[in-house]
Order: structure tokens, then C-alpha cells, then sequence
């Protein structure tokens, strides 16, 4: 039995890994070939490297991650705050359900309900909204905000009342407290929100493809684009770099703090859905 | 402490607005656009002329379906191996199964078709051992197999969550009241893993219906799916009918995971959700 499963494990992680590991061995072949490995380049990279767009790309993807993922940390931060602080539970379940709407809906939904908010805003005379930088920084934005939520709310539940009394009492303003007090002892949770808030933003290509424009292209666009028709060896470099910095992140996540924030993508979905349970 | 400070009375308003502006009125906007035409006036044309779209819808369902019944067959052994190994090895393990989540979908889809494509390395070594071209890039089985490949991660991951969660002296009473390894899995790690099962289902099943880069890639062009469907209808700007339709996929998708979280309540003593 014990073989057995052993032997199941490495089958199904293999035939996980397989194409992954194709590819990235294949970007270091130096004839576009897929199915003969002649000599071991970096061509292709070099070309990827003289790649104006895919540079651009690439840009704006940090750009646009970093941004929406400071905006929402900052208003999710904000928010959890205020959640944690309401007294009727009703309206503490009203919150919790609309937030967790984007993270319920299929992404390609979210999308389009977006989409359809920014052709009747760009409709309106006196909303001059154009599709780039703007309707994504506000999709991404959206979309992040409630895993901000979720991985900073549990930190300001665990938090004892009595040490913002205390602050009080020791001659704090409530803000003061709050920057004193609340926010060092939430901060593990701002941070891992933040993290993750990024690498969703870095990673979405279902939710910007519809609140784009061509001339604010992020890198997944820019390799949906010019995968659509011919396969392009570049992109095997530019998806191969993509593995290797995901690998790089996720051995710094997990020496950082022993994985919360890479399981957290599954978790936070799995919480809700029990939160929603309890309150229902 | 009577008086609510500045800061409690006024931190919930950004994330109000936001939420009222990016997350309610988009939504109002799909159910505006479903039931207007063109020139904004009220009309039923869109939903009815979703009939067209019955098989397109038939088809999604099925294939999710598929996709979602191979994921369970193969993921649920697999979390709960997993869940058996060493604490150690079960953290490497996890974050082995973890690593494919982050990295993107497009780079995911696009390395399997390059691996099952026509002149890709799989038909070349079935080449290399005397087999003949096998056309798997544009079958109903390569998009399927493209869903389970894709999402295969999200339906280990919370049954693993689930069964590590399982005291292991469950384990050992089972087997001191008399059940064997088989009887042990059935009527104890079954039963107490359903939650894992059930938001698995519904983390492999939602993605798989709604996906169109999937079947574009694997599917060759011959297969349109719902997600396909309305990706096309709102690049080409058709916004009333893509908007119909993305309405009932999503009722649709409600309504399934709303079937669903009642299986799971009924077997804890059944309340209603959703």
C-alpha cells in the first residue's frame, strides 16, 4: 500500500510538472524546435530581451500590481477595521457578502460587469473614462481588496479589546491608538495581504482582458496576444523567466512565513465559504 | 467606550463607495444590458434568443462536469496520501502542488498544447517508439484534459486541508471497532472530508465553465464554449446578448453551489444557506 501510493504521488506530480518542464527546457533550445533538443542557447531569451512591447509589458505589470495592491491594501485595511468594529451583525453579513461577490463569480463575469460599467461611464458626456491604465488600476483594485480583507480581518478579531482601552486611558486620541496600537499588532496580516494582493494582480488575465485597452498591455495580455496564432519561441523564455520568478517568490513566501500566503489563495475561498455557512 | 471615534464612524466608507461603484453597480449593468437593446430600450430579445445558445450551454456543462468528476477521482487519493506522509514531507509535497497554482494559466495551457500539439514532443516520441501522428489538440478530450490539468490543484488542496484536519485517532478507532482500511475510508474519512469535497467541486467546476482560453488552445477553434461565447460577444461589442448570457451562467452557477452547500449541511444536520 505504501508503495503504491508512493508510486501514485510521483505519477500524478510528474504528469503536473511535465509540460511545465518542456517548456522551460525548450526555451534554452537553440533551434526553434519542439520536439528536438539540438543545442543549449539563450537566442531566444536575447530576442525576447530586444522585445520593446514585451519589455513595456512588463512594466506596466509592476506598474499596475504595485499600485492596486497599496491602494487596496490601504482600504481593505481600513475596512477590516470598520468591520471588526460594527455592532449589528446584520450589516456585518451584508458587508461580508457583497465583499466577497468578485472572489464567488467567475472571473470572466467580473470582467464583463466591469467592462459594462466603463462603456455606459465612457457613454456619459461628463465621464470622460477611457479603457487603460484607470479601468484596470480599478478592476485590480477591486479584485484585491477583498483578500486584503480576509487576511487582515482574522488579526483584528485575535486582537484583545483591552489594549486599545488601555491606549485610551493612557492619554491616546482613537487615531493615535489606531497607529500606535491596532495597526503594528495587525500588520502581519497588511503584509500578507499586500503580498498577495500583488502576485493576483501580477498573475490575472481573464479580468484585465476585458477592461484593457492595446496601448496598456500587462505581461499576461502580452502573451494571450501573441499566443492567439503562431507559437513564438520567445514566449517560451519570457513564460520560462515568469516559472522561475514564481519559484524564486515562493521559496522567499515560504522562508518568510512558513507558507500562510501561499495557501492562502485556496484558504481564503475555503473560509468564506464556511463564514457564509455560520451565517446563514 | 460610548462614542464611537472619527476613525470607527468613517473607515468603512472607502471600501462602501468602492464596493457600491465597482462590485453592485457592475452587476446592476449585466441585468441593464440583458434586458435592453442597442439604443437602451427595454426588450426580452436577448434572453430569448439564448435558445440558440442551448447546446453551447449543454456543452460547457458537460465538459466542466467531466472535468470536475476526473479531478475528484484523481485528487482525492492524492490529498489523502499526501495527508498520511510525514509532517515534513507533507509540507514539501503541498507546496509542490501549490507551485503550478501560481504560475499563470496561459503559460500552463499554452506548454500543454506545445506538448500534445501535431510536431510537438509527445507525437514525436510516439513517432520515435513506431506509433503513428495522434491528433489530440482539438479534441473534446484534450479540452477536458486541459481543464483537469489546469485546476487539478484546486481540488486536492482543500480536501487535503480537510483530512488534515482529521484527529488520528478516528483513524484508530475505526480500526479497533472493526473496520478495515477500505470500510475506514468509506465511512469515517469520507463523511468527515465533505466540506474539502465540496469546495473543491465548486473550485474546479466554476473555472471550467467559464474558461475560453482553454478551449481556444486545446480545442483547436472547434469547440465554443459559454466563456468563449461571451468573450467573443463583448469583443465584438455585442454587449446586450454577452450580457444575457453571463447573467445565466451566472444564476446558473449560483444555483449549483447553492444545490451544493445544501448536500453538504444536510449530512451536519441540514440548514439551509444561500
Amino acid at each position: 500500500m505504501k508503495v503504491l501510493s508512493k508510486i501514485y504521488m510521483v505519477i500524478v506530480f510528474a504528469l503536473l510538472y511535465a509540460p511545465i518542464i518542456v517548456l522551460v527546457l525548450f526555451s534554452f533550445n537553440e533551434k526553434g524546435s519542439l520536439n528536438q533538443f539540438t543545442s543549449f542557447s539563450f537566442y531566444w531569451y536575447k530576442e525576447l530581451f530586444r522585445d520593446a512591447t514585451a519589455l513595456t509589458a512588463l512594466k506596466n505589470s509592476l506598474y499596475l500590481a504595485v499600485a492596486s495592491s497599496v491602494l487596496a491594501t490601504v482600504i481593505g485595511t481600513l475596512a477590516a477595521f470598520g468591520i471588526n468594529r460594527l455592532r449589528s451583525k446584520y450589516i456585518k453579513t451584508a458587508v461580508r457578502s457583497v465583499t466577497n461577490i468578485p472572489m464567488m463569480n467567475p472571473d470572466i463575469v467580473t470582467g464583463v460587469s466591469m467592462m459594462l460599467l466603463f462603456v455606459f461611464a465612457a457613454s456619459m458626456p461628463f465621464l470622460p473614462i477611457k479603457f487603460g491604465f484607470v479601468t484596470m488600476l480599478i478592476a485590480h483594485t477591486t479584485f484585491n481588496i477583498p483578500y486584503v480583507i480576509l487576511s487582515v480581518l482574522p488579526r483584528f478579531a485575535q486582537m484583545d479589546k483591552h489594549l486599545t482601552e488601555a491606549a485610551l486611558d493612557l492619554g491616546c486620541t482613537p487615531a493615535g491608538s489606531f497607529f500606535r496600537v491596532e495597526l503594528p499588532f495587525v500588520l502581519p496580516g497588511i503584509v500578507s495581504g499586500l503580498m498577495l494582493g500583488f502576485t493576483l494582480s501580477l498573475d490575472d488575465f481573464v479580468i484585465s482582458h476585458f477592461v484593457s485597452s492595446p496601448d496598456f498591455q500587462t505581461l499576461p495580455l502580452y502573451v494571450y496576444t501573441q499566443t492567439a496564432h503562431k507559437v513564438k519561441f520567445s514566449m517560451y523564455a519570457l513564460c520560462a523567466l515568469m516559472v522561475f520568478a514564481i519559484l524564486v517568490l515562493m521559496l522567499l513566501v515560504n522562508f518568510a512565513d512558513s507558507f500562510s500566503v501561499g495557501k492562502a489563495k485556496v484558504k481564503r475561498k475555503n473560509k468564506t465559504k464556511t463564514e457564509v455557512k455560520e451565517n446563514g | 467606550m460610548n462614542k464611537r471615534s472619527f476613525l470607527e464612524r468613517f473607515a468603512l466608507v472607502p471600501h462602501a463607495v468602492w464596493s457600491i461603484l465597482f462590485i453592485v453597480a457592475p452587476l446592476i449593468f449585466i441585468i441593464y444590458f440583458a434586458f435592453t437593446d442597442r439604443n437602451g430600450n427595454f426588450t426580452f430579445a436577448n434572453v430569448t434568443s439564448l435558445s440558440n445558445y442551448a447546446n453551447i450551454f449543454g456543452l460547457s456543462v458537460a465538459f466542466a462536469l467531466i472535468a470536475t468528476v476526473i479531478c475528484l477521482l484523481v485528487g482525492y487519493p492524492l490529498a489523502f496520501f499526501i495527508s498520511r506522509l510525514k509532517p515534513s514531507k507533507q509540507k514539501i509535497m503541498i507546496l509542490l502542488l501549490m507551485l503550478p497554482m501560481w504560475i499563470s494559466l496561459l503559460i500552463r495551457t499554452y506548454s500543454l498544447m506545445t506538448l500534445l500539439d501535431n510536431g510537438g514532443l509527445l507525437n514525436s516520441l510516439l513517432n520515435a517508439v513506431g506509433f503513428r501522428n495522434v491528433q489530440i489538440v482539438g479534441t473534446a478530450g484534450a479540452v477536458i484534459l486541459g481543464m483537469v490539468y489546469d485546476f487539478l490543484p484546486y481540488m486536492v488542496l482543500p480536501i487535503y486541508t480537510s483530512m488534515s484536519k482529521l484527529d488520528i485517532r478516528y483513524f484508530e478507532a475505526a480500526e479497533d471497532l472493526g473496520c478495515n482500511g477500505w470500510k475506514t475510508l468509506r465511512r469515517v474519512v469520507l463523511p468527515l472530508t465533505v466540506p474539502g469535497i465540496i469546495s473543491g467541486i465548486t473550485m474546479v467546476f466554476v473555472p471550467s465553465i467559464s474558461t475560453f482560453y482553454i478551449s481556444q488552445k486545446l480545442g483547436g477553434g472547434s469547440f465554443d464554449l459559454i466563456g468563449d461565447t461571451i468573450e467573443r460577444q463583448f469583443m465584438n461589442k455585442s454587449y446586450n446578448v454577452g450580457a444575457a448570457i453571463s447573467l445565466v451562467m451566472m444564476i446558473l452557477i449560483l444555483i449549483s453551489v447553492a444545490v451544493m452547500n445544501k448536500f453538504a449541511d444536510d449530512d451536519k444536520g441540514g440548514q439551509l444557506i444561500v
